[in-house]
């Protein structure tokens, strides 16, 4: 084999064709990348050939390889194009295929050919025009689709139909490439519309129309008259699911054109026996005539037909539909909720999945506690993926609309936990986001949401699941914010301190001792409180300078809830000095080794706690002996503590995502216009992190601060401080923070409160299918009542804030250049129209000479236009007399063919003289496109 | 657009045909079929051959060795899409006798033109076996 570049005569003889590469190919089992280099290797030679059928050999090895093993073969685009230039048709069309498989847009050759194609649109050869359609169907870009409008203008009225149906199919890329062709070949698309004789160009031509219509479907409503009329008469499957579709476009629009369809539609679903029309039919009504009932119920009666058939294809479907119509008429839905409750556990997961779907459709409040119960219990069961989807579609119907739909949140937030448990749960994040929203939102639930997180902290197994470390920060963080209602603080400093936590990463270990400190600081304080008091009570002293106030309030506060968890609770965990002395030693063995750790986080923190304790050790330390001065210590060791207290006791709570918005720029402070730039950046990214929360430090606040400080220290002293990092960044940034007003919440928790646990046992949760089944009889059912009579707590919403700033989307602008031509063209400026063609004709004319005179006068013609246009429009006495002869043809009653008849004989008249004189444009009125046929 | 792509991969996961009406890179392309013939091959007869995949759906029929996907739009019929499977598979039979994964191995080229007759930009545009094959054997007569 000869190793230079160029071809020699043996490669050409010896070429081996395509064939003998797919042989080749097929008997390599493992070399096969090994013999393609070989393969590419002789192309790269052989392509290179002068002679045409060696290099069309080589190019149609190439593209094979391309589409089937995945050959780069952008470098061979000159080649392709030399082959399509070839006179041989088996030459060209190698050239052709090879072009529409591998050009993109940015090809840059891709200019090279449109000479060439232009050559072949007008070939007399059917094959070589079909070729060039077919290739600039696939890779018309701009100029291409600019410079051969006129062409595909002329194909769309050949009189061979296969030619005209690919010009006609062409032209959606035209339209969407070049939207200036809309004003071009309009019309002569809408004339197909009804060429009832040849089907395929109907076919076609609807098939455009559905493309377009999906778009903008409000430009295209004037031609609903010839749509409806496809819709009356056509027989074909195909052409009637397109027209289907284009109508479920349209119907929304304009409630006449509903009105109007209905009763075709529904007929044509009754009497098909095309499964696939049938479905589309359905889908049509479900989607844009769900206004009307009986045509609704008719569909869902046709749906049930789908739901019980042995093939799952259109069981799927039929759960699809459902779904379609459950937000409209959820009836539908529970009439068949047995089987959507079956289909849980269907063998196919996409069937599973769609009525996964319609389950967490039919759940409301009152049924929210059943179904979520055992579709919990059925996760449990279920495999990895299906569990977390089940998970993951609880997770998202409960919190919809700020848990809208939960009442009894302690069943909730157990709920949670009990999630976390599950052995495949992959949803930490999501869970994380909750238990902490729930915490600042609902105040009530607070005590349930600590004795969950404290069970999930106790669990030494729990630390070595990675999936649940971001629940676990959670947990330690609600159980550190929330210390007052914990039963055992020194149980949860052990546990927040157990050795395991070495699993944890680095960021949840931070917080994890960011709460150890919270609750040390909590068992002091009410360690001193109470030794303060009962010194107080056995002494009859009173120093109101140390004394416990909050404490006293704080008892107070908790007496009035009857709550068993403040006073009573202390009481009973007396802190002894023992206690005080263990947690302090358990604090320099579990935190003392952390103080050299690499992250800056966890070193930071452990240096807080070590700095605390080391100077709180000794005045503790004394006072725990009897001694004259312990007074006087104690006191100091109080006001040490309670400044630290005090400090973590601050409320947090949510803030509205806007808030920032209503801080007024600060005089002198100049946002510069290009971080504007960034909103396009940020507006998507940043709603979609979890920062519906932020935290806000009532400190810094001071409108609202009397009855905000007051409420807090009647409620408890709560010992918290979220993370060192929160703490700082309410430090730094505390006067972007907005008092909330509706951070007052009521007390409304009353004794009778069921606890979580009943409800549990409540529900029956026998592990099998009939469970399913049996929850289709027990809930779904609109009859069942409350078992409580408990009020749902208040859950804090800012007015605004919750909902995520919607960022406007720009609107495409070849969109609309292409609806305003579509309009431009459909109400009738087609004056216009023909100035275009000449204008693209000449546009390629002036393109290809260069001369840039003729653009110029072109310019002017446009401008005689839009004169002799404004003229017309101003003509109100036109105007009328074209109304009213619209209105003689109400039997026709059919305002877009009319007016396409116009425009044809217009358009006949003018054709002629395209290349000619310009004609003074006729007269036509712009209309409102609402076609007389509805009315 | 409708179609967004025609793939037909036989039993081994090898791609046998690929049209893309969209354009994909090479990494795009191959990353896509990868999924996309994990996620179909691994579902037996008794589940339904509709597959949602990234955002739209995958239509797949199986014909002896060879599976027909073809990727759509979500609001695309499905099971006019599976008629259109049906019919391209009846086209090639009608053209091959009894089409089988060899013969679109060899005659890849006739494939994509029976493909291109019956869709053009992603949309179907003609339904007739002898419309869709008379260009067809136009070109094996002018060539």
């Amino acid at each position: 084999m000869a190793s230079s570049s160029s071809p020699s005569l043996m490669d050409s003889l010896f070429q081996r064709s395509l064939d003998d590469i797919i042989k080749g190919l097929r008997h390599q089992q493992a070399g096969e990348s090994a013999f393609v280099s070989k393969v590419l290797e002789e192309v790269r030679r052989e392509i290179k050939s002068t002679d045409s059928h060696t290099k069309s050999t080589a190019l149609q090895k190439l593209t094979y390889l391309h589409s089937i093993c995945f050959v780069d073969m952008s470098w061979a685009a000159f080649h392709a194009i030399e082959c399509i230039s070839y006179p041989n048709f088996t030459h060209k069309k190698v050239g052709y295929l090879a072009i529409s498989q591998s050009f993109q847009e940015s090809t840059p050759v891709i200019l090279l050919i449109s000479n060439q194609l232009r050559k072949d649109l007008k070939s007399n050869v059917e094959v070589e025009v079909s070729l060039a359609l077919e290739c600039l169907s696939r890779i018309g870009n701009l100029d291409l689709c600019r410079d051969l409008t006129p062409e595909v203008f002329t194909l769309m009225a050949s009189s061979r139909i296969p030619v005209r149906k690919k010009a006609i199919g062409v032209v959606l890329r035209l339209f969407g490439k070049y939207p200036d062709a809309v004003r071009v070949c309009f019309k002569r698309l809408v004339e197909s519309l009804e060429s009832s004789d040849s089907p395929p160009i109907v076919s076609a031509v609807i098939g455009v129309f559905c493309e377009l219509a999906s778009k903008d479907p409000k430009a295209y409503l004037p031609l609903a008259p010839e749509f409806y009329k496809i819709l009356v008469d056509s027989r074909n499957n195909w052409v009637l699911i397109k027209v289907l579709k284009i109508f479920t476009k349209l119907a929304p629009l304009e409630p006449r054109l509903a009105k109007k369809i209905v009763e075709p539609i529904c007929e044509l679903m009754s009497k098909t026996g095309a499964k696939s029309l049938m479905f589309e039919c359905i889908r049509t009504i479900l989607t844009s005539l769900a206004e009307h009932e009986s045509a609704v119920k008719l569909a869902a009666g046709r749906i049930n037909e789908l739901l019980i058939d042995e093939d799952p294809n259109l069981r799927y479907l039929g759960l699809h539909a459902l779904a379609i119509v459950a937000p409209k008429h959820i009836w539908a839905v529970l009439e068949n909720k047995e089987f959507v409750i079956k289909s849980l556990s269907d063998p196919d997961p996409n069937i599973k999945l769609e009525s996964l779907r319609l389950v967490m459709a039919m759940v409301s409040e009152s049924n929210v506690v059943e179904i979520c119960r055992v579709l919990v219990n059925y996760a449990t069961k279920s495999e990895p993926e299906f569990c977390n989807v089940i998970l993951g579609s609880i997770l998202s119907t409960c919190s919809n609309n700020v848990y809208e739909i939960i009442v009894d949140f302690d069943w909730y937030v157990s709920l949670l936990g009990e999630m976390s448990r599950i052995q495949h749960c992959q949803k930490g994040d999501e869970i994380e986001n909750q238990l902490i929203d729930i915490g600042l939102r609902v105040q009530d639930v607070r005590p349930e949401l600590v004795r969950v997180g404290r069970d999930l902290l106790m669990d030494p197994a729990l630390l070595g699941n990675p999936f649940l470390h971001r629940i676990l920060s959670a947990a330690a963080w609600l159980c550190g914010e929330y210390v007052e209602f914990i039963r055992n603080p020194v149980e949860l400093m052990e546990s927040l301190l157990q050795p395991r936590t070495s699993l944890l990463p680095p960021s949840v270990r931070a917080v994890y001792l960011e709460s150890a400190f919270k609750a040390l600081v909590f068992c002091l304080h009410s360690y001193l409180q109470s030794a303060t008091s009962s010194d107080h009570s056995a002494l009859g002293l009173s120093d109101p300078g140390v004394s416990s106030q909050s404490y006293d309030e704080y008892s107070g506060a908790h007496g009035e809830n009857g709550e068993e968890s403040g006073t009573t609770l202390i009481q009973e965990n007396h802190i002894t000095p023992d206690s005080v002395l263990r947690l302090l030693n358990l604090i320099d063995m579990a935190v003392g080794p952390l103080s050299g750790s690499y992250d800056v986080e966890i070193q930071e923190r452990t240096r807080n706690i070590l700095g605390f304790t080391e100077l709180i050790k000794p005045v503790l330390s004394d006072s725990l002996h009897p001694q004259d001065e312990r007074h006087k210590q104690q006191a100091e060791a109080s006001k040490m503590v309670r400044l630290l207290h005090d400090t973590f006791s601050d409320e947090l709570g949510p803030v509205s995502m806007s808030a920032q918005g209503r801080v007024p720029v600060p005089d002198g402070l100049v946002l510069y216009e290009n971080l504007a730039d960034l909103e396009a950046v940020c507006g998507s990214s940043l709603p979609a992190s979890s920062a519906t929360i932020s935290f806000e430090g009532s400190h810094n606040v001071e409108g609202a601060t009397s009855i905000f400080i007051s409420d807090q220290k009647e409620e408890s002293e709560p010992s918290s401080e979220s993370t060192s990092l929160l703490a700082e960044h309410r430090k730094r940034h505390g006067l972007y923070y907005l008092p909330s007003e509706k951070n007052t919440e009521h007390h409304e928790a009353n004794n009778d409160y069921p606890p979580a646990n009943e409800l549990k046992s409540g529900v029956t949760v026998s592990n099998d299918a009939q469970d399913l089944a049996k929850l289709a009889e027990q809930s779904f059912l609109p009859k069942r009542k409350s078992k409580q009579v408990k009020a749902r707590p208040v859950v804090v919403k800012l007015d605004e804030g919750d909902v995520l700033p919607i960022s406007s989307k720009i609107p495409q602008a070849k969109d609309d250049s292409l609806s305003e031509a579509v309009r431009d063209v459909l109400l009738g400026n087609e004056a216009d129209a023909d100035t275009l063609t000449q204008k693209a004709a000449a546009d390629s004319v002036s393109r290809k000479k260069g001369k840039e005179k003729l653009n110029a006068k072109e310019q002017e013609d446009d401008l005689d236009h839009m004169d002799s246009q404004s003229g017309t429009v101003q003509n109100p006495v036109k105007e009328r007399s074209k109304r009213s002869s619209r209105k003689q043809n109400a039997d026709e009653g059919d305002h877009g063919g009319d007016k396409g008849k116009q425009k044809r004989r217009h358009r006949h008249g003018k054709h002629r003289t395209r290349e000619g004189v310009q004609n003074p444009p006729a007269n036509v009125i712009s209309q409102t496109p609402v076609p007389d046929l509805l009315l | 657009m409708g179609i967004r792509f025609i793939l037909m991969v036989n039993k081994q996961g090898q791609t046998r045909l690929a049209q893309y009406y969209e354009w994909l890179t090479l990494e795009e392309r191959r990353a896509l079929e990868g999924e996309i013939v994990r996620k179909c091959l691994a579902r037996n007869e008794q589940q339904c051959s509709f597959v949602e995949h990234r955002n739209y759906k995958i239509v797949y029929r199986r014909y002896a060795s060879l599976f027909f996907l073809v990727g759509v739009d979500n609001d695309e019929n499905e099971l006019a899409i599976l008629e259109f499977i049906h019919l391209l598979v009846e086209t090639m039979d009608r053209h091959f006798g009894n089409v089988c994964e060899l013969d679109i191995m060899f005659h890849l080229e006739k494939a994509h033109f029976m493909l291109e007759e019956m869709v053009m930009n992603g949309c179907i545009v003609e339904t007739s076996k002898s419309n869709i094959l008379s260009p067809i054997q136009l070109m094996e007569k002018t060539s």
